[in-house]
């Protein structure tokens, strides 16, 4: 029961993603796509969540912590750099 | 209990597809980062926090995880909207007020007044 | 099952991103692009078992090469600018 409810979240975000990649390809300026790039980072740490459940190991978290913390490093990094240079 | 977490869960992912949808449906860059950043974020919180009520002894670092999340997510959308604003990105025809352009207008009067 | 399904669809995704890496002709697109499919392709080696390869794949795919690239291309855009 449990694993067929995480197994329809996991498609649902998978379908999000979708939707996230074709505003990626359609986005006017280059801000649509950073903002893209963030959302992605977010549905993907909700990925590693869910499988980690489903595969029953800790480990998998803290590579979610590492990985939002160096997604965080980037878009600020890119930020700076289309305002005014690094 | 354990089907709680996972109903939990299963709002949470639903919130992302509605954010997903917003992305798309926005007429403006700043309207999309509100979208982006507040709404996905409201995902993820409550996708961790149905898996931290279904294996409470994992709860520990998923806390960690979730403290995480809400701090720098606003933070990188402060930034991005700052970047998009001086990089004179136009607002959309709906939008009524911009209290930034208002403030940078009076600090170039109180430099010229100096 | 499950599993499968998913590794299927996170290919599709990183050929799509692939290709408007190679694509593209803005240059900051085609870096955050590539960092895109770094990003996917550590997910894809969390679900194959691996995870120290998806802890370094995270580390320097995703971060540390993106942001070395936009180092590089603000030394290039200032050298143009002085000139």
């Amino acid at each position: 029961m449990i694993n067929t409810i995480l197994t329809i979240a996991l498609a649902l975000i998978f379908l999000s993603i979708a939707i996230i990649i074709y505003r990626f390809m359609l986005g006017p300026s280059s801000v649509d796509r950073v903002i893209s790039f963030d959302m992605m980072t977010i549905a993907s740490i909700s990925i590693i969540g869910i499988i980690s459940y489903m595969s029953d190991r800790v480990i998998y978290l803290d590579i979610a912590t590492v990985y939002g913390l160096l997604s965080f490093l980037a878009v600020i990094i890119i930020a700076k750099y289309l305002e005014k240079g690094l | 209990m354990e089907l709680f977490g996972a109903l939990i869960t299963l709002l949470g992912s639903i919130i992302l597809l509605i954010a997903a949808i917003g992305l798309v449906r926005m007429p403006d860059v700043y309207n999309r980062l509100q979208v982006g950043t507040k709404a996905s974020t409201m995902g993820t919180l409550l996708s961790l926090l149905g898996i931290a009520i279904i294996h409470p002894t994992w709860a520990g670092k998923l806390i960690i995880l979730i403290l995480f999340v809400l701090f720098t997510n606003p933070v990188s959308s402060h930034v991005l909207a700052r970047a998009s604003h001086y990089i004179n990105i136009r607002i959309s025809k709906r939008t009524v007020v911009d209290k930034l352009k208002v403030t940078d207008r009076a600090f170039k009067v109180g430099e010229v007044k100096k | 099952m499950t599993y499968i399904i998913v590794s299927i669809l996170l290919g599709i995704i990183m050929l799509l991103m692939t290709g408007i890496a190679i694509l593209h002709k803005n240059m900051v697109v085609a870096i955050i692009a590539a960092g895109v499919v770094s990003l996917f392709a550590s997910v894809l080696y969390l679900l194959l078992a691996a995870p120290d390869v998806a802890l370094t794949e995270a580390a320097i795919g995703s971060g540390l090469s993106t942001i070395i690239f936009f180092y590089v291309l603000n030394k290039i855009r200032k050298n143009n600018v002085a000139e």
